[in-house]
C-alpha cells in the first residue's frame, strides 16, 4: 500500500531535498546547542542523525519539524521558510513522532490515531468518511489494526511504538520525523519498529530518524548524520561513513568496523575494557 | 485482513450538512441524560419551599404559562436562587475540566490556580477591616465584585508566575499551591485577629451559599458564563490534541501555547464568576470532571458533561441542604458531602471490575 495514497500530495523529484537546514543557529536561552550548520534531507531514503548524548541530534530534529525555532538561519520545506508556514499547513506536509509520547489513560488505538487527522480538520469539519478510510488505511499498514479498540496504556512497548506512528501516518504526510522510535524497546520490538520504518520508506516515504544504536542506525538508514557538539562531523552512506577512526571521534569509542555477516553494510564491535583478547585493545 | 473490517472498528463520522463530527452515542446519551437530570432538580429546586409549587406547574411557568402567583414566587423570588446554582455548577464544573485537562493531572482544580483564594483573601478583609476605604469599595463595587477582581487578580499572578516561554503543567500546579497558601494564611491572620461578629459573616461567605441572591447578583454571572462558554466551545477542538502532549500537538498543526492560555483564561474567569456569585464553593471544580470522565467513559474530562455534572452537584446539594437536613446549611458543607463519596464511589468500582 504506498503512502501516497494515504497522502495525497507529490512529492519532490528525486535529487531535489524535501527538508534543509541553512546555517540554522539554535539553542536554549542563550547557549547555542547548534551553530550555523547546514544539511539537507534526501528525499524517498531514510536519514538518521546519530551522534553521543547531548550533541544536539533532537534539537536538530526539533529544529527541522518547527518545534524549535531558530535564532538566525531558516529550515526550508518543499522550498518555503518553514518559520513563514502556518503551523496547521506544516502538519500537512510533515509528520513528527517527538520522543516517549504519553496517551491519556484510557484512550483507544483508533481513536489516538484519528487525532493525526486533526491538520485536516476544521471546528465545522471534525470527521468525515475520508479520515476515516485514512486512519483505517494508516492502521493496517502499522499492523494494529486488530488492535483498533484497546486502549493504548494498556499495549506493549512495540506495540505502542506502532500505534503512535500509525498516528503520525495518518496524518497523512510523505515526510516522516521520528525522534528516537526505538528508545525503550527490547531489540527484537525495536527490529520490529524499524522493519515497519523501513515498509514505509519502501512506500514512497522520505523519513528521518534519530537513533542510539549505532549498528540498528547502519542497518537501516541509507543517509547517515553524524553529529558532534552542535555540528556535523560527517554525511554519507553508512558504508562511506562508518570507520573506528569516526567512531572514536564523534564518540570516544574505541571500536572495531567489520562487515556484516548477514548484509552488506558495516558492523561495529565496540571494544571495551574487559573480555577483548589483548591483540584487540591496542586498536588506535 | 479486510478494509471493512478495519473500518468497522473506527470511529464513525456523521455529516449534516457541511458539518461534520464523530458519531459517540454514549457520550451524546449520557450528556443529555445530564441535561434533562440537572433540569428536573433544577425545577424540583424551584418548587421546594414554604409555599410548595407542583412540578408541572414549575414547569409550565418556567415555559411562559402558568398562574400569577406561580409566576411571582417561581421567576421573582426562586428563580435567581436556581439560576445561580445552575450557572455556578456549570462554570465551576467547566473551568475544572479545563484545569485538570492542562495540567494533565485530576488533582487540578480552579482552586489551585489561586482564584478562590484570592478572592476569599479580598472578601475576609473587606468584612473583616473596618474604615473608611474597605466600606467604600464595598459599597461601590459590593463584596461580589472586590472579591471577584481579587479572585482574577490572583489568578493572573499566578499565571504569570508560572509562565516560562510557555505554561507547564506542574510548574503552574506548584505555583497556584504555593500562592494559594499565602492567600489562606492572610485569609486565617484577618479571622484571627477581627471581631468575632465580623468572623461569623466571613466564614459564612467562604463557606459558599447561594442564599439571598438577586437577580442583579444573577445576571452578571449568567451572561460572564454564557459568553465564556462560547469561547470555550470556539477553542475545545484546537484543544484536542493537547491531550497528547505539546510536541505531538504541536506536530499536528497545533499553536499550543495561545490555544493553553485563551482556555487557561477562560478557567480563572469561569471560576472567578462562580466565586463571585456563590462564594467559594469547595470540591465541584475537583468532582464534577471527574465524575463526567467516568460516567461519559471519557479518557479526558468532556467538557459538556463536566459542566452538566457540576449544576447537578451544586443543585442537589443546594436542594438536600434546605430540605432534608434539621438545619439549613449552606451548600458548600453539601458539595463535598456529596461529591466526595460520589467520586470514592466510582472510583472504588472501577477497581473492582
Amino acid at each position: 500500500m504506498a503512502v501516497q495514497q494515504i497522502a495525497g500530495i507529490e512529492s519532490g523529484g528525486a535529487g531535489t531535498s524535501r527538508l534543509a537546514a541553512r546555517g540554522v543557529t539554535v539553542g536554549y536561552g542563550g547557549r547555542a546547542v547548534i551553530d550555523d550548520l547546514h544539511v539537507s534531507i534526501p528525499p524517498r531514503v531514510i536519514t538518521t542523525i546519530i551522534g553521543s548524548n547531548g550533541c544536539g541530534k533532537s534539537t536538530l530534529l526539533r529544529t527541522l519539524s518547527r518545534l524549535l525555532r531558530p535564532t538566525s538561519g531558516t529550515v526550508v520545506l518543499d522550498g518555503e521558510d518553514i518559520g513563514r508556514l502556518r503551523t496547521r499547513e506544516v502538519a500537512k506536509k510533515l509528520g513528527l513522532l517527538p520522543q516517549a509520547p504519553v496517551a491519556p489513560e484510557g484512550l483507544t488505538v483508533a481513536d489516538l490515531v484519528a487525532r493525526g487527522r486533526h491538520p485536516h480538520q476544521s471546528w465545522l469539519r471534525q470527521w468525515s468518511s475520508d479520515d476515516a478510510d485514512v486512519v483505517a488505511r494508516a492502521l493496517a499498514m502499522t499492523g494494529v489494526s486488530d488492535l483498533a479498540d484497546r486502549p493504548v496504556d494498556a499495549l506493549s512497548g512495540g506495540q505502542r511504538q506502532r500505534v503512535w506512528i500509525s498516528m503520525t501516518l495518518a496524518q497523512g504526510t510523505d515526510l516522516l520525523l521520528l525522534d528516537e522510535p526505538t528508545t525503550y524497546l527490547d531489540l527484537a520490538h525495536a527490529i520490529d519498529v524499524l522493519d515497519l520504518v523501513d515498509d514505509l520508506h519502501e512506500s514512497g516515504c522520505t523519513v528521518v530518524l534519530v537513533l542510539h544504536d549505532l549498528n540498528l542506525a547502519t542497518r537501516y538508514s541509507d543517509n547517515l548524520i553524524v553529529m558532534k557538539a552542535g555540528s556535523i562531523l560527517a554525511q554519507g552512506h553508512p558504508r562511506d561513513v562508518i570507520t573506528a577512526e569516526l567512531l572514536y571521534e564523534a564518540f570516544g569509542l574505541r571500536a572495531k568496523v567489520i562487515d556484516d555477516p548477514v548484509g552488506d553494510r558495516p558492523l561495529i564491535v565496540p571494544i571495551g575494557r574487559t573480555h577483548v583478547r589483548l591483540d584487540e585493545q591496542s586498536t588506535l | 485482513m479486510t478494509g471493512t473490517d478495519v473500518k468497522a472498528s473506527v470511529t464513525p463520522g456523521v455529516r449534516l450538512g457541511r458539518v461534520s463530527f464523530v458519531w459517540r452515542p454514549w457520550v451524546l446519551c449520557v450528556t443529555l441524560l445530564l441535561a434533562a437530570a440537572a433540569f428536573l432538580v433544577f425545577c424540583l429546586s424551584i418548587g421546594v419551599g414554604d409555599f410548595p409549587i407542583g412540578l408541572s406547574r414549575v414547569i409550565a411557568t418556567i415555559l411562559g404559562g402558568g398562574e400569577q402567583v406561580d409566576k411571582f414566587v417561581i421567576m421573582d423570588l426562586r428563580m435567581p436562587r436556581a439560576l445561580a446554582g445552575l450557572v455556578v455548577g456549570v462554570a465551576l464544573g467547566v473551568s475544572g475540566a479545563i484545569t485538570q485537562s492542562i495540567a494533565r493531572n485530576p488533582l487540578a482544580s480552579p482552586d489551585i490556580l489561586g482564584v478562590t483564594g484570592g478572592a476569599g483573601a479580598v472578601a475576609v478583609f473587606l468584612v473583616t477591616v473596618s474604615g473608611g476605604t474597605a466600606a467604600a469599595v464595598v459599597s461601590s463595587v459590593g463584596l461580589s465584585g472586590a472579591a471577584l477582581a481579587g479572585g482574577l487578580g490572583t489568578g493572573l499572578l499566578v499565571y504569570f508566575l508560572a509562565w516560562r516561554r510557555g505554561i507547564d503543567g506542574f510548574r503552574l500546579i506548584l505555583i497556584g499551591i504555593s500562592v494559594s497558601a499565602v492567600m489562606e494564611a492572610i485569609t486565617t491572620w484577618l479571622l484571627v485577629t477581627a471581631d468575632i461578629r465580623d468572623v461569623a459573616r466571613a466564614q459564612a461567605w467562604l463557606i459558599g451559599s447561594l442564599d439571598n441572591r438577586s437577580w442583579d447578583d444573577v445576571g452578571v454571572a449568567l451572561w460572564g458564563t454564557l459568553a465564556l462558554l462560547v469561547v470555550v466551545t470556539g477553542v475545545a477542538f484546537q484543544f484536542k490534541p493537547l491531550h497528547l502532549g505539546d510536541d505531538v500537538a504541536a506536530g499536528l498543526g497545533v499553536r499550543c501555547t495561545r490555544v493553553r492560555a485563551v482556555l487557561l483564561l477562560c478557567a480563572v474567569l469561569l471560576a472567578g464568576v462562580a466565586v463571585s456569585a456563590a462564594g467559594p464553593v469547595p470540591f465541584v471544580a475537583l468532582v464534577a470532571p471527574q465524575v463526567a470522565m467516568r460516567l461519559a467513559k471519557c479518557p479526558t474530562p468532556p467538557m459538556a458533561a463536566s459542566g452538566l455534572v457540576g449544576a447537578l452537584l451544586l443543585i442537589g446539594a443546594d436542594l438536600i441542604a434546605r430540605t432534608a437536613l434539621p438545619i439549613t446549611l449552606p451548600v458548600g458543607v453539601v458539595t463535598a458531602a456529596i461529591g466526595g463519596p460520589f467520586l470514592i464511589h466510582l472510583l472504588v468500582r472501577a477497581n473492582l471490575r
